[in-house]
């Protein structure tokens, strides 16, 4: 996906990192994105730039909800939002919409601890 | 190796520095602010905005060329249309008496508010005021997958499912279901034929589109129209 090559790209400018590392997506079970895809994308995205060969992790969220009449919440597995207690179905989502570059590894020219 | 990363120097060897950046940044803030944009257009001009998300053949054109026929008269309504490479859907509309907008997205498989963006132009250049119509309609591309993601700045998200496609279809597109306002279940002209299980499906709508109403259309008889246009907000107007 080019936003997360872009964000990526942006942020290690920034940093005048030489390489990414790591790319550290946080992906929401009811984001609309599917890991595996991402994953495929992933090298032919990132290849030429400085984040070529950097490794991809994923940190799935699963999707939860909130049940009004328990005062809940529970994991909404497959996105059915029904409570696992009492049946009512619940509208209020609380995680799981998530879409987010949530770390990176960079490789920086000057070590501090070096120089 | 070098165990902080994958980097293949020897950990004694460095001669760069490992930082690790905590960012938590949405991957989709630009399609965001961008949709920001369209959607306090849409409100100045007080017009209502659909995003209708279907699989292809669900019946999406079918159902603007339906509108066409029985609103048009009293509504007036355009339509921006995403499609793969060919401009079908946007000349079936015309000639329905829509005004209509092709946006290409070539490879693109779902539409971007930047699309949108740049198809709204198109309708200024064409003479076509926002705020002159009742009701602009988007037809995404059709996909269950990542249009889903994609916010456009519309008012209402409509997710649509023939009686054709089964019962289960909701339960196998979660996420797009999730996000929909209104759910319109269409082709009821074809539910005896195909044997859909109605109760079933309206079962697995509620469980992962808890948010949405839904509505019951065939755009080839006009059944459930009536309903379509109090679901959507619409008011009922006086012909032109
Ligand atoms: N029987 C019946 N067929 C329909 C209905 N709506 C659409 N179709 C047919 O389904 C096919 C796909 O419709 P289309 O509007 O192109 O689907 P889209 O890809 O979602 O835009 C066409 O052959 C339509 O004639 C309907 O309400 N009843
Ligand atoms: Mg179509
Ligand atoms: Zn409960
Ligand atoms: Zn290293
Ligand atoms: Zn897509």
């Amino acid at each position: 996906m080019e936003a997360v090559r872009d964000l990526a790209l942006e942020q290690a400018g920034e940093h005048h990192a030489r390489r990414i590392s790591t790319i550290t997506l946080r992906i929401g079970s009811l984001a609309g994105v599917e890991p595996d895809a991402l994953r495929f994308a992933f090298d032919v995205v990132m290849a030429g730039t400085l984040g070529e060969g950097a490794a991809l992790v994923i940190e799935d969220v699963q999707a939860h909800a909130f049940c009004d009449v328990c005062q809940q919440t529970f994991p909404a597995h497959d996105g059915v939002c029904e409570c696992p207690d009492c049946g009512a179905i619940s509208r209020d989502l609380v995680q799981g919409r998530e879409l987010q570059l949530a770390s990176l590894d960079l490789d920086c020219d000057d070590d501090p601890l070096q120089s | 190796m070098c165990i902080d990363c994958n980097c293949g120097v020897p950990t004694h060897a460095h001669t760069h520095a490992h930082t690790h950046l905590e960012l938590g940044q949405d991957l989709l803030s630009r399609n965001d602010t961008q949709a920001a944009a369209n959607r306090s257009r849409f409100k100045a001009a007080g017009v209502p905005v659909i995003n209708l998300l279907s699989s292809p053949g669900s019946g999406k054109t079918a159902l603007l060329e339906r509108m066409a026929r029985d609103w048009g008269a009293s509504h007036r309504i355009a339509a921006v249309v995403g499609d793969l490479a060919t401009d079908n859907d946007a000349r079936r509309l015309q000639n329905a008496g829509l005004r209509a907008i092709q946006i290409t997205t070539g490879q693109a498989c779902h539409l971007e508010a930047g699309m949108v963006q740049k198809a709204l132009a198109t309708l200024e250049s064409d003479g076509i005021d926002l705020a002159a119509l009742d009701l602009l309609v988007i037809e995404n591309v059709g996909n269950l997958v990542c249009p889903s993601a994609y916010d456009l700045g519309e008012s209402l998200r409509v997710v649509m499912l023939s009686v054709t496609e089964g019962e289960d279809k909701p339960l196998k597109y979660p996420a797009t279901f999730h996000a929909a306002d209104v759910v319109v279940i269409s082709k009821i002209d074809l539910s005896a034929a195909v044997g859909f299980e109605r109760s079933q499906a309206l079962r697995h709508i509620a469980q992962v589109a808890p948010r949405a109403r839904v509505v019951e259309v065939s755009a080839k008889s006009g059944a459930g129209m009536g309903e379509l246009l109090a679901v959507l907000g619409l008011p009922i107007l006086s012909p032109l």
